[in-house]
This record gives structure tokens, sequence and C-alpha cells, in this order.
């Protein structure tokens, strides 16, 4: 049990789980990256600590998306039972537990109106979740420093929160992408942030400009179309939209009305331009603002007389002092650099979950990020994540269940079928069958592709079979098998069937023809 | 309304303005206009790979193109060190063109800072950017040209 440093009389005044003290690992948060971090820990039975500013569980679902309805379904009636793990394909938002009592939560607490859960919807679904599994979280309790310092076993990170200090060998930061990102436009000053716009009806009969053009600029304008007189959305490249990109890449189907009111001429302008500046057009605070913009195509500036401006154009990550640390970044959400395993790629030992793992991109295949930036995928690599820092904290990686040869193509036929990690983390989790002759195939778990290609992952080295669910921006969905035999990775990728089923006969002969290939016919 | 903070932000903006500006230097854009630039900063994205870290893998499919910010990486065909690209070069432009897996890894023999383009997106960008894809043209004209001096 973790060593701890407040006195008895300290504890009995407050009955907070997890006083400061001394941990093997610490998880900063209470979103839904950090709950299932935790609950994945304790299934490995990794003492840790969890610790969140917040007073109660859910993360940036405690307030957002601001029109209180979320972007990933759930699907109440499924083909398969709400207690199975296959169910987890159409439940993008409930958390992973073992106990069938423990998974589906979701669907059960909807009120019929959407299949796209309410924010406060989402809220219940994750504290119930805390509820029954027994998560224990401390609240109220912020985060403020990291430093690094040496102990008697060596290094550990000390995380200085408004309770006192923590002391551990790794900590596990899962905190979101939230803190509202600017860019320096001039007269930006004079902007809202997504996170500051006001009530929909104090928009009626307003100008409005809103910077960015991707989910958060077009939900805007979504709520805003029954209010707002005229609606421009500007950035300098087009918007994309997911029915076009066949994939999460881009703006989502439910928040294309404002587009299709812009090619309809309905009002709502979508400009493909940067902003020069943003200025009030006379002396007053509630004075009209002018902004100019310079079209993308290289066309006459533009002057627009608009009554509000908001700045949709994303948030950044609170990562506080890590960079200090020598923690990394990169992109315009100041993503930590990550390993596959989400490790901090330049300070060992730091590790990221929840929407922050977006930061470990992995193969990004056909320019098709992984799910990590939402809960349908951040949920599997907490999972892995777990399994991986228990290794690392020396509990032995228990053998992998043997497959005997004569059911090793129903085998990868079922994972194909049913496995909901390979099917909302496309070509970036696998599941991996060992292949070492002397004791035949064994399931080592799902791993990271990135790890398996490159042999560093928790599954060794030596020959193996990965199984993965692939996507090319062409709306096929399809298998594809890695063979890393003798240190050398090929792939074998597997025709898609129009109505995604993976056990045709067809898929099945491939998939025979492979593991003839392997050694294993 | 929102008050501006300085710090974060300020960083932030400064990457994009600087990947603006680093771009103008670079041959491979030298011939578009600073909207032209604006545009094609918000089509790539950022990736950075730690030392030893792979960007390419040979004969895997879905790969994209890259051009080199910072850093270094070393062009390695069947685990043969053939070439070492640097600030300003770009990659992983013949795979997309032929719609072929790449003939090489690229493993990052520095820490590598990188603007990346996917694979399906390249196409659009060459025909939307015509004086882009001379100037690829005439890098891959050179690269040819140097080949068949190696092999001579």
């Amino acid at each position: 049990m973790a060593e701890l440093s407040q006195t008895g009389a300290d504890r009995s005044a407050d009955s907070r789980p997890f006083p400061p003290g001394d941990y093997p690992v610490v998880v900063v948060g209470s979103g839904a990256g950090a709950i299932q971090v935790s609950y994945s820990l304790r299934r490995h039975a990794v003492d840790h600590a969890v610790v969140s500013a917040d007073p109660s569980p859910g993360g940036m679902f405690r307030r957002w998306p601001f029109f209180q309805r979320l972007l990933s379904w759930t699907k109440p009636y499924a083909p398969v039972n709400r207690d199975s793990p296959a169910y987890e394909r159409y439940d993008w938002n409930s958390l992973l537990a073992d106990d069938p009592t423990q998974r589906g939560i979701m669907p059960d607490l909807m009120d019929g109106s959407s299949y796209f859960p309410s924010r406060p919807e989402m809220e219940l679904n994750l504290a119930t979740f805390v509820e029954r599994t027994g998560t224990q979280i401390r609240y109220d309790c912020r985060w403020t420093a990291t430093r690094h310092e040496d102990g008697p076993e060596g290094g550990r990170f000390v995380l200085e929160t408004t309770d006192g200090e923590y002391r551990a060998r790794s900590l596990v930061f899962a905190v979101g992408v939230a803190e509202p990102y600017s860019p320096s436009t001039p007269g930006i000053e004079l902007a809202a942030h997504y996170a500051d716009t006001r009530p929909a009806e104090t928009y009626a009969g307003r100008r409005v400009f809103i910077m960015g053009k991707q989910n958060s600029g077009f939900e805007l304008a979504t709520g805003l179309l029954p209010w707002a007189r005229r609606i421009v959305l500007c950035s300098p490249s087009p918007a994309k939209l997911s029915v076009n990109t066949r994939s999460l890449v881009g703006v989502r189907a439910r928040y294309a009305q404002p587009f299709e009111d812009h090619v309809l001429g309905g009002g709502v302008s979508v400009l493909d331009a940067s902003i020069g500046g943003i200025a009030r057009a006379e002396d007053g605070a509630d004075a009209p603002f002018i902004v100019t913009v310079r079209p993308s195509d290289g066309g006459d500036e533009i002057v627009l007389d608009i009554d509000e401006v908001i700045s949709a154009t994303g948030f950044v990550t609170p990562l506080l002092d890590l960079p200090d640390l020598g923690v990394s970044t990169f992109g315009q959400a100041r993503l930590p650099a990550q390993t596959p395993y989400w490790e901090s790629a330049t300070v060992p030992g730091i590790y990221f979950a929840g929407t922050i793992g977006q930061g470990s991109a992995g193969l990004k295949k056909h320019g098709l990020p992984a799910n990590s930036g939402a809960v349908h995928g951040a949920r599997y690599n907490a999972r892995v994540l777990a399994g991986h820092l228990a290794g690392r904290l020396g509990a032995s990686r228990p053998a992998g269940p043997p497959i005997a040869r004569a059911s090793l193509v129903d085998t990868i036929v079922g994972e194909l079928a049913t496995g909901p990690a390979l099917w909302h983390q496309r070509a970036y989790l696998a599941r991996v069958i060992s292949l070492d002759a002397s004791i035949g195939p064994r399931d080592e778990g799902i791993v990271p592709l990135a790890a398996f290609v490159d042999a560093v992952g928790d599954d060794g080295d030596g020959d193996a079979l990965a199984i993965t669910l692939e996507a090319d921006g062409s709306g096929a969905i399809y298998p594809v098998l890695y063979l890393r035999q003798a240190g050398k990775i090929e792939e074998r990728v597997i025709d898609a069937d129009a109505l995604l089923r993976f056990d045709t006969p067809a898929t099945r002969a491939r998939i025979a023809a492979i593991v003839a290939e392997a050694g294993l016919g | 309304m929102r008050q501006p903070t300085r710090t974060e932000d300020e960083r932030q903006m400064a990457t994009r303005d600087e990947i603006v500006d680093q771009i103008a230097g670079f041959a491979l854009f030298a011939d578009l206009t600073t909207p032209q630039l604006e545009r094609i900063a918000h089509m790539f994205e950022e990736e950075v790979f730690p030392d030893g870290a792979r960007v390419l893998r040979q004969g895997l499919s879905g790969s994209a193109f890259y051009i080199i910010l910072d850093g270094e990486a070393e062009v390695v065909i069947d685990g043969k060190q053939r070439a070492t690209l640097a600030r300003g070069d770009f990659f992983g432009e013949v795979s997309i063109l032929l719609g072929e897996a790449p003939g090489a890894d690229i493993v990052a023999s520095r820490p590598l800072r990188t603007l990346v383009l996917a694979g399906p997106a390249v196409h659009g960008v060459l025909l939307d950017n015509p004086p882009l894809m001379y100037r690829m043209l005439q890098a891959q004209a050179r690269r040819l040209r140097n080949a068949n001096r190696w092999r001579s």
C-alpha cells in the first residue's frame, strides 16, 4: 500500500481517498480517460491514486458540447446483447468493464429522443460507471506543479497539488485537450471563444462571424441558425465533411446544415480566407465590428460588418509545467509527443490517457487518424496502457492463452467480426497471435499496431501475426493481417465486403491461405 | 469579451506563423503567394518523431507525404542506409503518386519535426497548386539524374 505523508488526524478529518503521499502511479483527471485507466489499473492490481480538480466525474462532459448533445452515438437496439463486448461497436459512449453488469451503461440512461446522448446523459453515464465499479477519485484536488527528484529507489516524480505532494514513478495525465486556444489575429481580444459563447437566444437578429470551420464552428452555426440574422464561417482551408471524407475527419453530418444553407444561398456564408483583422466600426463597447478577410484563392480583400465574433479555433492541452520538465509538444493542440504506449517521447515515466492520447498517432494509414480523441477509441487505449504500466512496474506478463492450430482461422474471423477494439481503433490497435513453433500459437492480446510492426510491443519481437481492421477513405472497412517473421514485416490486405461481413467463405479462404503462409496451415 | 492570454496561445500562434515563414523559404513552395502558403499551412499537419522512430515503413501501404521542418532522417532500404534527408527535404510522394507501398524505411536519425499531408490529399493539393507540382517535378528530375549518374 502507498506510504502516506498525512498524519492519522489529517486523514480522519478528510474522508476523500488518496491522501498525498507515495504511490506507484498517480492518475490526474476524472473524465472518461482517467476513469477508464483507473478501472483498468485496478484490474491489473496496480496500486495508484487518482486526483482531480473537479468536484465530480465527467471531465469535459460536465460542460460541453455547448449545445448539450454529443457527436458520438449509442444505439439502444443492436444485433447483439448490450452486456456483451460486441455491443461496444454500437455504443461509443459506455466505458469498458469485465463484469457484464457494469457494461453498456449509456443506453439505459437515454430518453429515446436521439441516438446521440445529451451532455447530461453522458455525464450521468460516467458517474454511474464510477459508482457501479467503485472507482475512487480524490476530487477538488488540483494539480499545480510537477518536478522530478532522486529517491531511494531511483528517480521519481513529485506532483504538487492543492492538497499536498504526491510522489510516483509514473504519472498518467488525462486532463483533456481543454484549454481554449485563439490565434493571434489582430483584434482577437474583441472575439469571444467558443468556451464563452452565450445562450443562443442572445444572438437573435445578430450578424455572427465564426472563426474556424471544424466541428465546433459548425456546431455553433447549427445552434444559431434559428437566431442569427447572418452567419459567416471562415478559415483559410476548405471545410471537410465527414460524409465526403468517409471518416470522422471533417464536420459531422449532424452539423452540416449550415453548409447546405450556404450552398443554397440561405444566408450562411462559408469562406475560404485568412482573417486579416477585427476592429470596432466606431467607438464604444457595444459598437459593431469590421472584419477583413483575404480569400485563399487570391481574390480581393473582403470587409464584413459584424455584430459578434466567435473564435471556434479549438483547444490546447493544459500541460502546466510539463514542457519545462522536458515534455515536447507539437501541432496546434500542443499535444505531447508520445510513444506507441502513450508515454512522453522525451520524458519516460510520464504517460497520457483520454483525448490527449491522440498525440500517439500510430501509422495513420491513408491519412485517417485513430479515434483516440474520442471516448470510443480512448477507452481501448486506456486498457492497453494499464496492462503496459503493470508490466513496467514489475508484474510478470502471463503467457497468452494457447490457440489450437485447427481453430486459428475461426479465432481470426471471430476477432474481425466482433472485436470492438479493432473496430474502433482501425489500423491502430491489433490483436496479436504469437507464432512460436515450439509452443504453438498464443493470444497475446491487444497491442498498438505501430509497436507491433516496429517490434517494440509488449508482445516481444518474435514471429507473430497481427489482426486489424482498416479503412482507406473510400468507405470500405476491410481486414489486414500483418506477418512478422524473422524480423521482417509484411501486410496482407483482405478484400472488403459491402455488408461488412468478415466471415464469408471468400474471407475465410484468404485467411486460411495467410495462416498457411505463416507455416500454420 | 474574453481577454487574450499571453502564454500558450501566443507561443502556439508563433508556431503557425513560423510554419508559413519556414515553408516560404523551401524551394518546393518558392512560387506560391502568401494566401496560398497560409492555405497550405492549414492543410498540412505537424508531426514529430523521436530519434530512431520510423516515419515510413517499407512495404506497408497507406503512407503520407512529409516535408522536414527540422531534424534529419535516413533512407533505409532492406536494412541498408542509402541517403540522409534534412530540413526542406520531402519524402513519401513517390509511393503516393504510384499507388504503391514505400520502397524504403524513413527513420529519424535526430528528433524530427515534419509537416505531413495525407496520401489521398496529395492529388488535390498538386492540382490546385501547379507551381508546387512543377517544383516537385524538378526535384524528381534531379533525383533521376543523380541516380543515372550513380549507375553510370
